[in-house]
């Protein structure tokens, strides 16, 4: 099965094309390569670029997963770019369901015929490439977003990520640092509740996003699970398909009526439906559950930013409170005021940013959706019509009794 | 005439008492026959004639069908022997003048807790003249379906007659009715419904086999307006339920350890290709199954994304979008009655085909079966005659004269025994070598028919898949 994965990056480069943005080719980032060893999946970023700072114009470096969640978390952190909406990371690479489906394949590899497993390891090798090939887009999209904005393209860690030809040296999360994260996720949860419940947001426009963000987040969340369900539960029914052809090919070769041809026909329409059924579950998990998954994520980063709004609000307020405390002991006043007025600009400029970073989040999404679903829809269309020649041309052939 | 056959095989005990009671009820069915042909009882006053004709052709049984069609239906050529089964909608017009089209509708519940039951509505349309009206309809209760099985069996086994299989009995299916309480069975459940179209196919079935179709139990299950005697040993958990349980458990031993030798080679290779068949339809059918039951998952599933998405669309801020999530709702719950539909139509239109063909073979295998019981008597007989010659030879030879005439009497009656029972064979062997001929005839049609609209179920489904697309496709353009 992993004998594949080096063809794969042959067909990368008509899976993606859209993520980049062609007005402007002075930093332009893709994944040439990847190259999938054991549980690690090695990915070749190569990017060319005019800017002046960096050293060459043309370079590759090979980078892995984590170094896309260090990267992530370096952007995550950063004071400077709160008032942004962080990209989502890409998810972590999981093959485990196409591994796990491959060992049961083999287990029951004695109880079905020599084509039947044939077919079904094909199909099972062209599931994994699918999940491969989504994933290395994931990682693409993550680096072209922050390669398309006109501040994170200048962040330092990320010229660094590009151009330094050397391991970045980072370790996935041991399981101490794992429970860390996982704690300083509650703790952030929770303060983010208190927040929410102490400090009165005076501006509407974020209060309004903020309820909208919240609920829609978990909409998403909610049909992204259900598409993903939808969509394996097709992928099963093409699967079953194989099994049926296989079984009335059993039955064809042991009629000695002229069933036989008929059946044998009958087969081979199903054979064919198969493989259309599983092109409509394909794309219905690329065109569908895939936005429907990417723009969960981007929901929850924009959450990431109201809360970090709210966060520095909250610290807005403490600096008057401070102030005022100051005022009313005459001490540290000045100190208090510089503190105050600091705190007042940075709550501010965050605004502003926030709110064009929410009204740009908005028509991104709105233009991906749109072009997702007339996507989605033309290859419905073109699949059903597909099914409809596929079954005319049989009933008409089965009736001939050609 | 009192003379009662020994036991079948050496092995025989208690187990198999219900056997020897056939061979009983068996023998004397063939008296009476014999009788009848001599025209000293005519045993059903009411329609004479036409009985008459029926056990003729059942005593001279591998006469050819139309021995009475003669009598009772204007001669049919031998090709339109083979009507094709009236499952066909469309294909019982041509060939032959005669239709019967026998449909099965509203179930009804009678009766309160586990005394309840369901009666089906059995509605016929025929122009068969033994009818002699063109249109009936009577109400039957599921027992009265098995009664009419266990009486053509009784009647047509022995003789080489596939018999169709009635449907199965399910305790479960009937008790949630039983429980469900209301009396209101509309719209039928799936389970009704199931039973409906199995009950319909079982009499289309037994409809378009040329003997079968004008038997007189089955007329008068089809046109009687009062109740039918309640079939006593239907039940499920009756004794002689539990003895035909016993009894087929006894036979299928049977079937596995008994291999003629010798005999026409015929039986053997069909033998094989039914064996072959089964095993292809047994494995078609799950398959079909887990492909129901997938389907219909899958409905579910979009079903429930459908939810999601009208909730995404109710809090989606632009207008355009929501709008469009709107639409995609609507289609996505048109898709779910979608996957409803075809789930069904893989259901019965393929996956109770395949049973049926099933349970038919399982009739098919009886009626071996019977053959081989038929041989085994008459290898019985041809011993007892072997030895009453031999003893015959050894009173002889003793010059005990007193013996050797009982002997010779005895000689004569199992002669003739002996006689009667290859007669019994031969006439059993062509007779389901007619009955496969035919059964392979309706076979091809019927799996054509089946798959051809199976397939056209499919194509209709994605004519309207692409209609419901193509509706959609202008409200995701719309977006701006």
């Amino acid at each position: 099965m992993m004998d594949g994965i080096e063809e794969v990056t042959n067909n990368l480069k008509e899976a993606r094309s859209e993520t980049v943005d062609l007005s402007d080719n002075s930093l332009v980032v893709d994944i040439s390569d990847a190259l999938s060893e054991k549980d690690k999946v090695k990915f070749t970023v190569h990017t060319k670029t005019a800017l002046p700072e960096f050293q060459k114009t043309d370079f590759t470096v090979v980078r892995q997963h984590e170094e896309f969640v260090w990267l992530h978390d370096r952007f995550e952190e950063n004071e400077e770019y709160s008032g942004y909406i962080i990209p989502p990371a890409p998810p972590r690479p999981d093959f485990d369901a196409s591994r796990e489906k491959l060992q049961k394949l083999g287990e029951g590899e004695g109880t079905i015929t020599k084509e039947e497993y044939i077919k079904m390891k094909q199909e099972l090798e062209a599931e994994y490439l699918a999940t491969f090939k989504k994933t290395v887009a994931m990682h693409e999209v993550f680096l072209c977003r922050l390669a398309a904005h006109p501040v994170f393209r200048n962040d330092h860690n990320f010229r660094v990520f590009l151009e330094y030809d050397q391991d970045l040296a980072v370790r996935s999360k041991n399981k101490m640092e794992m429970f860390e994260g996982f704690v300083k996720s509650l703790s952030h949860s929770t303060d983010e509740l208190l927040l929410s419940a102490t400090v009165k947001d005076v501006n509407e426009f974020f209060e309004q996003q903020k309820n909208f963000l919240i609920e829609y987040h978990n909409h998403l969340k909610d049909a992204t699970v259900k598409a993903d369900r939808m969509t394996s539960k097709h992928k099963e029914v093409a699967d079953l398909y194989i099994k049926i052809s296989m079984s009335l090919m059993q039955l064809a070769t042991t009629d000695n009526t002229d069933l036989e041809k008929f059946l044998t026909r009958v087969a081979e329409t199903f054979e064919k439906l198969r493989k259309t059924e599983a092109r409509v579950a394909s794309d219905e998990d690329l065109k569908l559950s895939d936005t429907l998954r990417y723009y969960m994520r981007d929901t929850f980063a924009a959450k990431r930013l109201l809360y970090k709004r709210l966060r520095c609000l909250a610290n807005y307020e403490n600096a008057n409170r401070n102030l005022e405390k100051a005022r009313s002991k005459n001490r540290d006043i000045l100190a208090a005021e510089a503190a105050q007025q600091e705190a007042c600009d940075k709550f501010e400029h965050m605004s502003d940013k926030g709110k064009e970073e929410l009204v740009d989040f908005k028509s991104r999404r709105v233009s991906a959706f749109r072009k997702n679903l007339i996507d989605l829809a033309e290859l419905e269309i073109k699949h059903a019509k597909a099914q409809i020649q596929i079954l005319k041309s049989s009933i008409t052939s089965l009736k001939n009794g050609e | 005439m009192s003379h009662v056959p020994p036991p079948l095989v050496d092995n025989d005990d208690d187990l198999f008492d219900k056997d020897n009671e056939n061979e009983d009820l068996f023998s004397s069915a063939m008296d009476d026959m014999n009788i009848v042909k001599s025209g000293v009882i005519n045993p059903l006053p009411d329609l004479p004639t036409l009985q008459l004709s029926v056990e003729k052709s059942l005593a001279s049984s591998p006469v050819d069908e139309s021995t009475h069609e003669d009598v009772s239906v204007h001669s049919p050529t031998p090709t339109q022997k083979y009507q094709p089964p009236l499952l066909i909608k469309d294909s019982n017009s041509t060939g032959t003048d005669h239709y019967i089209d026998i449909r099965v509708t509203d179930a009804t519940k009678l009766g309160d807790g586990m005394a309840a039951y369901i009666v089906f509505r059995v509605e016929t349309k025929t122009n068969i003249p033994v009818f002699r009206k063109t249109f009936f309809s009577v109400q039957r209760r599921f027992s009265d379906f098995l009664g009419l099985h266990e009486k053509l069996v009784e009647k047509y086994l022995r003789l080489g007659r596939i018999i169709p299989p009635a449907p199965e009995k399910s305790v479960i299916g009937m008790t949630k009715i039983k429980m469900s309480g209301s009396n209101d069975v509309s719209p039928p459940t799936e389970f009704l419904e199931r039973r409906r179209a199995s009950l319909e196919r079982y009499l289309q079935r037994t409809a378009a086999h040329p003997v079968l179709n004008v038997d007189q139990d089955f007329r008068e299950f089809l046109t009687s307006e009062t109740d039918l005697p309640k079939a006593s040993n239907t039940s499920t958990l009756s004794g002689a339920g539990m003895l035909r349980f016993f009894n087929k458990i006894g036979e299928t031993v049977n079937k596995i350890t008994y291999r003629m030798e010798g005999y026409d080679s015929w039986f053997e290779e069909k033998s094989q290709e039914i064996e072959n068949l089964e095993n292809g339809l047994r494995k078609l059918h799950s398959n079909m199954e887990c492909l129901v039951l997938a389907r219909k998952e899958l409905a579910v599933y979009t079903g429930a994304l459908a939810k999601t998405i009208a909730m995404l669309s109710n809090c989606e801020e632009h207008t355009l979008l929501s709008r469009c999530l709107a639409h995609l709702t609507d289609l996505e719950e048109k898709t779910e009655t979608l996957h409803h539909e075809q789930a069904n139509s893989d259901f019965s239109t393929v996956c109770e085909m395949m049973k049926d063909y099933i349970a038919l073979i399982g009739a098919i295998k009886c009626v071996f079966h019977e053959r081989v019981k038929v041989y085994q008597n008459c290898q019985h007989s041809q011993l007892m005659l072997n030895k009453k010659r031999e003893y015959k030879a050894k009173m002889e030879f003793a010059n005990r004269t007193d013996k050797v005439s009982i002997a010779a009497q005895e000689i004569v009656e199992w002669e003739s025994k002996v006689e009667r029972c290859e007669e019994e064979f031969n006439s059993i062997s062509k007779m389901i070598k007619k009955e496969m001929e035919r059964f392979e005839a309706v076979r091809v049609e019927e799996f054509k028919a089946v798959f051809i609209r199976y397939m056209e179920d499919q194509l209709k489904h994605q004519i309207q898949l692409v209609k419901f697309w193509e509706t959609f496709l202008p409200e995701a353009k719309a977006i701006a």
